[in-house]
């Protein structure tokens, strides 16, 4: 059976988003990517070295043909930078979608809601298909939802944090009530956390640090593609419910007298 | 006689009459990885060829970097 992740009227098989920071190389990059499956990665929008422009550009390594580039507003702290960043991000000719992350704290890298809000409602109604980076609030996903946003995107736990999905019943409380796919954005340490929020039924997950900081980030790349997998596969085939007692797994006819 | 322009952050002097596409050569950067906004406008980039640099601009040149 098709199971396809619809996101802004494109269709990706693989569930697995993937950041592009933080890798030794740009062939490291390159070869993650690559093997996590994923066709949707994300960009950091930054000022050319112009003293030493590197030769060498990321995209030189992750043609846009093949993969969906999403932009992202990482580093700004209002919503006028960040609807900056994503005009000129747009101007790069590599599509709409933006990922809208406006922070709020350099040490907890929480987003500042408000200024979210703000910025959401000028990049929809500017054309962009707007992701945004929310905390699991699940009155800020509907709100975002209702301006126009293609999908919600609740942390799981902090930027770079790995501590996994800190509040599943608040991502639970989201699912319930979304209409547009949610997608776990950052926070997620290992394959076990990326399979339970496909298992809760999310959509996708977007993850960077997880991969790139793993001591062999291709292999948890791998891995990464086979929890998502995993996790969404067991979604749809729908779990057993938990009970207190035993069943037996063997008839319970025919035993030996 | 030169004019002073400030990119990215950093003041710079250019020749006089350089166009923007002049520039982004000079500078050895690629025009077709590159975002360029002059006096907080962005210019599009078939446009970089007739736009005229003027004393007192300032330019931001963006690109893509890895990010999550």
């Amino acid at each position: 059976m098709e199971d396809w992740l619809e996101i802004a009227g494109r269709k990706y098989r693989s569930r697995l988003i993937v950041g592009t920071g933080k890798y030794k190389d740009f062939d490291e990059t390159r070869r993650a990517i690559e093997v996590s499956g994923a066709e949707i990665v994300t960009v950091a929008v930054r000022r050319v070295n112009i003293t030493d422009p590197n030769k060498e550009n990321l995209l030189d390594y992750l043609d846009p043909k093949k993969y969906t580039i999403l932009p992202n507003t990482a580093g700004c702290y209002n919503a006028e930078d960040a609807v900056r960043t994503c005009r000129l991000a747009r101007e790069a000719g590599v599509g709409k979608l933006v990922k809208l992350e406006v922070i709020g704290d350099d040490k907890t890298l929480f987003p500042d809601i408000p200024a979210t809000l703000e910025a959401a409602k000028i990049l929809v109604k500017e054309g962009f298909d707007v992701l945004p980076y929310i905390t699991d609030d699940p009155i800020t996903a509907k709100k975002l939802e209702d301006i126009g946003c293609k999908a919600v995107m609740p942390l799981a736990a902090p930027i770079g944090s790995g501590l996994g999905i800190r509040n599943p019943y608040n991502i639970r409380i989201i699912l319930e009530q979304a209409n547009v796919p949610v997608i776990v954005d950052a926070g997620v340490g290992t394959a076990s956390d990326a399979a339970l929020a496909m298992e809760m039924g999310c959509h996708g997950v977007l993850m960077n640090t997880a991969i790139a900081g793993a001591k062999d980030p291709i292999l948890m790349a791998e891995a990464m593609r086979l929890g998502i997998e995993a996790g969404r596969k067991a979604f749809r085939a729908g779990r057993i419910a938990k009970k207190l007692y035993a069943t037996a797994s063997s008839p319970l006819e025919g035993i030996l007298n | 006689m030169g004019m002073n322009i400030k990119i990215n952050g950093e003041d710079k002097e250019i020749a006089s009459g350089l166009s923007l596409a002049g520039l982004l050569e000079e500078l050895q950067i690629r025009p077709a990885r590159v975002v360029v906004e002059r006096n907080r406008a962005i210019v599009a980039r078939d446009a970089y060829e007739s736009t005229q640099l003027a004393d007192g601009d300032t330019l931001e040149i963006v690109h893509f970097v890895g990010g999550g």
